[in-house]
């Protein structure tokens, strides 16, 4: 049975729809109202607030910290500064990937990692020879995003630091509304916004701070349906729906590798050993099989799909991640799959994540991904795009 | 402004010398939209727009420091979805919020709330009548057959009743053939929809004047009709063919005010290389052995054009730029029986907190959306009488929004908009339409003192407040007598016969001067297929 977070108390009483999701065992919102519709426009024009307290979160300390996490990292982690964060994933001996997450340098011995799966246990295993301490702090900590347009203005609120000078993917410890957090200029929804660590005992505190400062400026809570959206839109992938864990598959047919799932840039080869360096230079070398891809579906064929049956198109509310087959552009063969999807009301586009045959993967490809109306297996024509879909000027400045 | 100032130049800034392909009289968004295709098919268009902003009826203005008002047009629907992909809109900054209610306060007291929730919303009616409470959902779904019907209609030219041509009588056929496979249900309510009043039409379903009330003012909106004049039937369907993402009906805040989208109109045209120009009042349509040629603009200046394509109303256009003298007499009379008559205002406030509604107190969802004064038939029908003898409405029916509580770029943090359209303000007052300016803020007083029987603090909440009346409309965007859509919406003036029958295809009886504002085919509100369909037929001919 799932757990209440840290913020339960607010969530549960804002939360009229009763729609709750299980999320690694803690009680997430779904969407707060019905419809949530606002939920979306406010993450989107002014500012959402996320309970994202299940991450897990552990914090690795001493003089090898650094090296420590980045004999399992791929992206080399003695590298960055303090105050810094980084997107990375991390790969099994073979170069699959286990999970991803962001690495948070807090200062030169003390590191921060946020996963979406337990990793206590994987990152143990590399201890042998480190001067580290590894703590899971899951429990401990409680955090909030704040995303959207909006949500510099609401911090400004309740804090006197310079958030100018936060820049895009940096740390810092400041005080809001004189609690102590941790503040990360990250999240999961591709617009500014700011996630924020805080102590379980000041959770409550924090929530009214921003809800109260947030109130001018059109802030209102956000479930993890919206967020959906918002993170297909951003073109971000979901440990689960976009891959899988190695470590969880049965076959090789399951797993995948960062250079598969777009993640190349996140990998330094050249450096100290890590776990999967060699097959990942392999791969490099040789080239990959798949590629991780945005797809845009093309308008006039679904329309003309429904108008088959005398209807006007309909739009499924929220994304999906049922997983569809996509195949080549005349349709005779599968070259891949379609692992999550949605409408997006901001680009007006139904778009889709999908992973495909490398030679697939240019954008301007035209494919056909697999499309259901009325209950017949149909396809349309889905374009190979540019992510992110939506990026506003806003997100990095 | 500037915004603006970064899309179109002043006309003076730099005079245009060159010919043009064509010139496009008026930024309105339709204006705007036709510019956009015909530069995207490679002509040299250039826009003159006579006021310092773009938009027309639908612009955006800081009238107060800080506090941006539509000042006129203040939702979207209408706006037709493949416009908005044709034209790549999203990229130029095109972004509409849905509505999330509707909001009916009752002067006893009570109120309504209609939501996206079916459950609330039967459970909200249902302490009214049961019985409208399970038919609603039926409503809702004839409605979007009919809309589905008639979106066909307006997004392709009226058929053209006068020429007997075989593609003309293929396109009535294909209605016919649509018709036909209406379900037999769809037969009954479109042709009832065809000849009822809106009131009429919705006793068809409801029997609680509490929603028959206020769902009737979408037959009026823009026309000198009342809620139980025949025709408005189909006026209403004209306000629930709009759609968002799929959803018939659904009204949208425009991000940044409704002139968001007639700016995302003009990034568009620009980017396809057309010039725009503000300041620039058109005052001579240049006659060529009876042939459009060019423009002369306000100060003298000459510009020559292979077309001029007008999107002011069709009085203006005709009467003012070409002259009745160069005009066949039957055309004219025509022209002249076409109705403006325009009967709305708009009044916009500027407070400094929410308004605290006494049938429904504090903040909520009922204040996020469209908030209706139009407590019954019998209200609305009073408020028609004032106007049959010149005098705006005693008690008007009110249309409320208040977008800067969806959208915080219009308002400072705390500090709201709230934008109320008033309907009955008929432009002709008893003691004549050049009374306007000495009555503007006994109209202002009287919407004021309407509201503030439902909230009674918001007079002490105002910290601006700007008043439109008809006469305004007409003296600042050229719209004549202060018509809302250039020319109203009545049965009688859309399709084949707006805004003259045999000229409903965006050509005139002037070669080389084409048509392309509200005040034709399909007709008024944020559209913008007027301004589409009128490009695409014009680029078909040449
Ligand atoms: C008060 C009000 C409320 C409304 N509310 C809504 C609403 O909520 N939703 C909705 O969908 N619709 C609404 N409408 C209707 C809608 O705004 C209009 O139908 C639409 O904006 C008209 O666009 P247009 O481009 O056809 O014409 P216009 O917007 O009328 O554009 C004509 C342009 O031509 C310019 N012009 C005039 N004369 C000259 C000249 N001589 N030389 C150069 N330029 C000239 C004008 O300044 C104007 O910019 C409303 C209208 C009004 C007035």
């Amino acid at each position: 049975m799932p757990i209440p977070t840290p913020f339960h108390d607010r969530t549960a009483s804002l939360c009229t729809s009763h729609r709750w999701t299980d999320w690694a065992g803690y009680c997430a919102v779904c969407s707060y109202n019905l419809p949530n519709d606002s939920e979306y426009y406010a993450l989107r024009h002014a500012a959402g607030l996320i309970d994202i307290s299940p991450l897990f979160k552990y914090e690795v300390t001493g003089p090898d910290a650094a090296a420590f996490l980045s004999r399992i990292m791929t992206k080399n982690i003695e590298d960055i500064p303090g105050g810094r964060a980084v997107y990375c994933c991390w790969c099994d001996d073979f170069g699959k990937i286990i999970d991803d997450g962001t690495v948070f340098r807090l200062d030169k011995d003390r590191l921060r990692v946020h996963t979406a799966e337990p990793m206590l246990a994987w990152f143990k295993q590399f201890k042998r020879g480190f001067n580290v301490t590894l703590e899971d702090m899951t429990a401990k900590i409680a955090a909030v995003a704040i995303q959207g347009p909006t949500s510099r203005k609401i911090l400004r609120q309740i804090t006197d630091v310079d958030l100018d000078a936060l820049a895009y993917y940096r740390v810092l410890t400041v005080q809001l509304d004189k609690l102590p957090v941790l503040i990360s200029r990250t999240g999961y929804t591709g617009d500014l916004g700011y996630e924020i660590w805080v102590e379980n005992a000041a959770a409550l505190p924090l929530w009214d701070a921003l809800m109260s400062a947030g109130k001018p400026y059109l802030l209102q809570p956000v479930g993890l349906d919206v967020l959906d959206i918002a993170r297909i839109e951003a073109g971000l992938m979901l440990n689960g729906v976009e891959f899988h864990n190695a470590a969880h598959c049965l076959v090789e047919l399951q797993k995948s590798t960062p250079f598969e799932l777009g993640l190349g840039w996140t990998v330094d080869l050249e450096r100290e050993p890590f776990c999967g360096q060699r097959a990942l230079s392999a791969e490099q070398a040789a080239g990959s099989r798949f590629a991780f891809v945005g797809l845009e579906l093309d308008w006039d064929e679904q329309q003309a799909l429904y108008a088959k049956h005398g209807l006007p198109v309909q739009f499924n509310r929220g994304a999906w991640r049922s997983g569809v087959p996509v195949y080549n552009n005349d349709g005779s063969r599968q070259i891949g799959k379609a692992t999550s999807g949605t409408w997006s009301p901001i680009v007006k586009k139904n778009l889709a994540l999908a992973s495909v045959e490398t030679r697939y993967a240019q954008n301007g490809t035209v494919l056909k991904i697999e499309y259901t109306v009325e209950y017949r297996r149909e396809t349309v024509s889905a374009v190979v795009a540019p992510m992110p879909f939506y990026n506003p000027e806003h997100k990095k400045t | 402004m500037s915004q603006v100032t970064q899309i179109a130049q002043p006309f003076n800034s730099h005079i245009p010398t060159e010919s043009y392909d064509a010139i496009v009289v008026g930024g309105g968004h339709n204006g705007l939209v036709c510019a956009a295709y015909l530069a995207k098919a490679g002509k040299k268009v250039l826009v003159l727009e006579s006021r310092h902003i773009l938009g027309g009826a639908a612009a955006s203005d800081e009238i107060f420091p800080g506090f941006t008002f539509s000042v006129y047009s203040y939702v979207v629907s209408l706006f037709r979805p493949h416009i908005v992909r044709e034209l790549d809109l999203t990229r130029h900054g095109y972004q509409v919020i849905p509505l999330e209610c509707t909001f009916t306060p009752f002067p006893d007291g009570e109120s309504m709330t209609r939501c996206g929730d079916p459950e609330a919303t039967r459970r909200e009616i249902a302490r009214f009548s049961p019985t409208d409470a399970e038919v609603a959902p039926r409503f809702s779904l004839a409605m979007t057959q009919m809309a589905s019907f008639i979106k066909h209609l307006i997004d392709s030219p009226a058929p053209d009743l006068t020429a007997l041509r075989i593609s003309e009588v293929a396109k009535l056929l294909g209605l016919g053939r649509r018709f036909k496979a209406l379900a037999d249900g769809g037969k009954y309510v479109f042709t009832k929809l065809m000849t009822m009043s809106a009131v009429e039409f919705l006793n068809l379903w409801f029997e609680s004047d509490r929603l028959v009330g206020p769902m009737s003012v979408s037959g009026i909106i823009g026309t000198f009709l009342g809620v139980r004049s025949p025709g408005t039937a189909y006026v209403l369907l004209h306000h629930y063919m709009g759609e968002i993402d799929g959803a018939f009906r659904s009204w949208g805040f425009s991000k940044g005010g409704t002139g968001g989208v007639s700016l995302a109109c003009a990034r568009a045209a620009r980017s396809f290389g057309a010039d725009i120009r503000t300041q620039a009042a058109v005052e001579k349509i240049i006659l060529r052995a009876g042939k459009a040629a060019g423009v002369v603009v306000r100060g003298g200046h000459e510009i020559k054009s292979k077309t001029v394509i007008s999107a002011v109303d069709a009085h203006q256009t005709f009467f003012k730029m070409i002259g009745a003298q160069h005009l066949d007499a039957d055309f004219v009379q025509q022209l002249k029986r076409f109705k403006y008559r325009g009967s709305s205002a708009k009044v916009n406030l500027a407070v400094d907190r929410l308004p605290d509604f006494g049938c429904k107190p504090g903040d909520g969802p009922h204040l996020r959306g469209d908030i209706t004064i139009a407590p019954g038939v019998e209200y609305l029908e009073k408020a028609y009488d004032d106007a049959k003898y010149g005098n705006f409405s005693e008690r008007p029916f009110l249309d409320i929004v208040i977008p800067s509580l969806t959208d915080p770029t219009v308002a400072p943090p705390g500090k709201h908009v709230i934008s109320i359209f008033v309907q009955y303000a008929p432009y002709h007052l008893k003691e004549g339409p050049e009374q306007w300016p000495a009555k503007r803020e006994a109209l202002g007083d009287t919407v004021v003192d309407t509201l503030a029987e439902y909230c009674p603090d918001i007079k002490d909440s105002i910290l601006h407040r700007q008043v439109v009346t008809p006469w305004d409309l007409e003296q600042d965007v050229g719209l004549t007598e202060g018509n809302i859509f250039q020319g109203e919406l009545s049965l009688e003036q859309l399709g084949p016969f707006r805004p003259v029958s045999g000229w409903s295809r965006y050509q005139t009886p002037i070669d080389h001067l084409w048509m392309c504002g509200s005040c034709v085919h399909p007709g008024g509100g944020i559209m913008g297929a007027p301004g589409e369909l009128a490009a695409k037929t014009l680029l078909k001919s040449s």
